[in-house]
């Protein structure tokens, strides 16, 4: 079978994916899946979610909405109740261990052994998935190199920075070279110039074949990244359409205006609901159907000159908000902190 | 997976537990050669001439399979409950559980890494007993594998310990109040000949005494109980353990939500 070889930044990436997937069969199915804690808590009842081969996919809801419990299930660390998923056509139930093969999780706790080293963390991994020495330490070096953490494969991975653990993370899930890539909150707490680059590694990785899932809390991100957006709210998806589709549905935006000259009364423009925020800004109400362009003219002729115009919110933050309810939380049971001490015996 | 992905998941965890226990030699391998060597000089060189003879032996070369044996089961349950409990509590036992690797094949990683370190510790309690007396060895088959298997046993007792788990309280309640006294009271410092009738039968409920004394007839070819015994119960144990570890990880106790 003929294999893909991309060259970027100069290295040459050969992707495992991509090239052999059945483009009929989802890359994730997800059929009434029910999942009810042993306390009681009902985090999914009834989810029904397709993702399809090659997708840029996020899951987005509030804390404690069930994002965690669907990749708990897909990586076998939360037992479902009832439903059924499937990997690109394997049945978590008849062949969960053919299932697992087609997926890397990258979850959102560090949870690698702190004590190890950062190469036999990739190299250790690859071995649980059956792979031969030899090309697990080919592969960790290929995936430690790309993430930029080669130089650092011989510490310890307690003295990495929370950027590179993220990082060594992405690398340990890709060593088997999953064809679905889960990412559970994978930029968060790193700062803006990581969370860009590792944007543009996933991108590449997508653009090679691998399908994507993630969750985040930066809905910029899953503006920036994803063709598809699902959002899941007490257990239930509500929304499962195209970015664009689901960025269609805005009935109104709010900007932010800049004026070179100060203000002293919030500008009137008709048709437009319009707020003074100080001297030298205010905001103005954009209903669907309205043009930002008609809001210049009137402007100019009452001597205001616009020096910037800026969204005050993210597109998508703002219709996160209007479609999820606002509630008191209810989270799933989580595990307890863990520990940076090795020893005992 | 197939059968040779499966060798190298298995030998991966098992690389993985021997370079863990030897990373932290000091806390692993150390102090058990100190404490037994110890033990050697205080009852074996101190105490034991005043003691005499023991089934018609010095005490020394009596209480010497016993020590080795003593070692062997500390460490093997201490080694996997240890290592088993901290990659549960830091979280990344699920690096193995998200993996394909079959459940058997990660008991048998943890029981192997178990019997390593407690055959290593073993094999160093011996070296040390050289310093101290002449070691002779009757029967070889049945020291290797009475060892081995007490090993093994251990080994499996360690893992199911700390699948259940929860907090380091409930790693260190089984060997105090459980582990100590059975083997301190199974025969690895006396005959229980030397016992009234009474505590003798009392004694046979005791597992451990099955697995010194069939230790012990292996170096020494002398015995309190008959060995076959001793390799019906461990036989019979290891099954039970075994099967009982295989039904927890299946299910996925205290491991998956």
């Amino acid at each position: 079978m003929p294999r893909l070889i991309v060259n970027f930044a100069g290295c040459s990436f050969t992707p495992l994916v991509g090239i052999e997937m059945n483009s009929d069969l989802p890359a994730l199915s997800i059929k009434g899946l029910t999942k009810a804690y042993d306390n009681g808590f009902q985090a999914l009842k009834g989810v029904d979610l397709d993702v399809m081969p090659g997708d840029f996919f996020a899951l987005l809801g509030p804390n404690g909405a069930g994002k965690s419990t669907i990749i708990g299930i897909i990586s076998s660390l939360v037992r479902k109740t009832t439903g059924s998923v499937a990997v690109f056509g394997h049945d978590i139930d008849k062949d969960f261990p053919r299932a697992k093969k087609d997926v890397g999780v990258v979850p959102q706790e560090f949870n690698f052994n702190q004590f190890e080293k950062v190469f036999d963390i990739v190299v250790t991994q690859a071995g649980y998935y059956g792979l031969p020495r030899k090309v697990a330490e080919q592969r960790a070096e290929k995936y430690l190199r790309r993430l930029g953490l080669w130089d650092k494969q011989d510490q310890r991975s307690r003295m990495l920075s929370g950027g590179m653990k993220r990082r060594l993370m992405i690398a340990r899930a890709l060593v088997h070279e999953p064809r679905l890539l889960i990412l559970d909150e994978p930029t968060a707490g790193v700062d803006i110039e990581l969370r860009r680059s590792l944007w543009d590694f996933l991108r590449e990785i997508n653009a090679q074949g691998t399908t994507i899932i993630l969750t985040t809390h930066y809905l910029e991100e899953a503006e920036s990244l994803c063709r598809r957006i699902a959002i899941i709210d007490q257990g239930l998806i509500t929304q499962n359409t195209t970015t664009r589709e689901l960025l269609a549905q805005l009935d109104k935006e709010v900007f932010v205006i800049d004026t070179r000259e100060a203000l002293t009364t919030c500008p009137q423009l008709e048709g437009y609901s319009t707020e003074l925020i100080d001297s030298h800004s205010f905001e103005v109400v954009v209903v669907k159907g309205q043009s930002l362009n008609d809001l210049f003219a009137p402007l100019t002729a009452q001597g205001i000159h616009v020096s910037s115009l800026r969204n005050k919110a993210n597109r998508l933050e703002e219709l996160f908000l209007s479609l999820v309810s606002g509630r008191a939380e209810q989270e799933a049971p989580t595990q307890e902190a863990p520990v940076l001490k090795e020893g005992g015996q | 997976m197939s059968t040779r992905e499966q060798w190298i998941a298995f030998m991966t965890l098992m690389v993985k537990e021997i370079r863990r226990f030897t990373r932290i030699w000091q806390q692993t391998l150390l102090p058990p050669a100190i404490t037994i060597a110890l033990y050697f000089v205080i009852f074996g060189t101190l105490i034991g001439p005043r003691i005499g003879s023991m089934s018609g032996f010095t005490y020394m070369e009596f209480v010497v399979p016993g020590l080795i044996m003593l070692s062997v089961i500390t460490n093997s349950f201490g080694n996997v409950v240890s290592s088993f409990f901290g990659s549960k509590f830091a979280g990344n036992i699920e690096e193995l559980l998200v993996s394909p690797t079959p459940n058997y094949i990660i008991l048998s990683g943890y029981v192997l890494g178990g019997v390593t370190r407690g055959l290593t510790v073993g094999f160093i309690v011996t070296l040390l007993s050289l310093f101290f007396t002449k070691l002779q060895i009757q029967h070889l088959g049945v020291t290797i594998a009475v060892v081995i298997m007490t090993s093994i046993l251990f080994s499996l007792a360690g893992l199911i310990n700390a699948v259940f788990a929860k907090n380091f309280d409930d790693i260190s309640i089984i060997p105090t109040f459980v582990l100590t006294p059975l083997t301190y009271l199974g025969g690895v410092f006396y005959s229980v000949s030397l016992l009234p009738e009474f505590w003798q039968k009392v004694s046979l409920l005791n597992p451990v005494l099955y697995m010194v004394n069939a230790f012990r007839y292996g170096f020494l070819g002398v015995s309190d109980i008959d060995v076959r015994w001793a390799f019906l119960m461990l036989s019979s144990v290891i099954t039970g353990l075994f099967l009982f570890a295989m039904h927890l990880l299946k299910n996925g106790k205290n491991l998956r939500s």
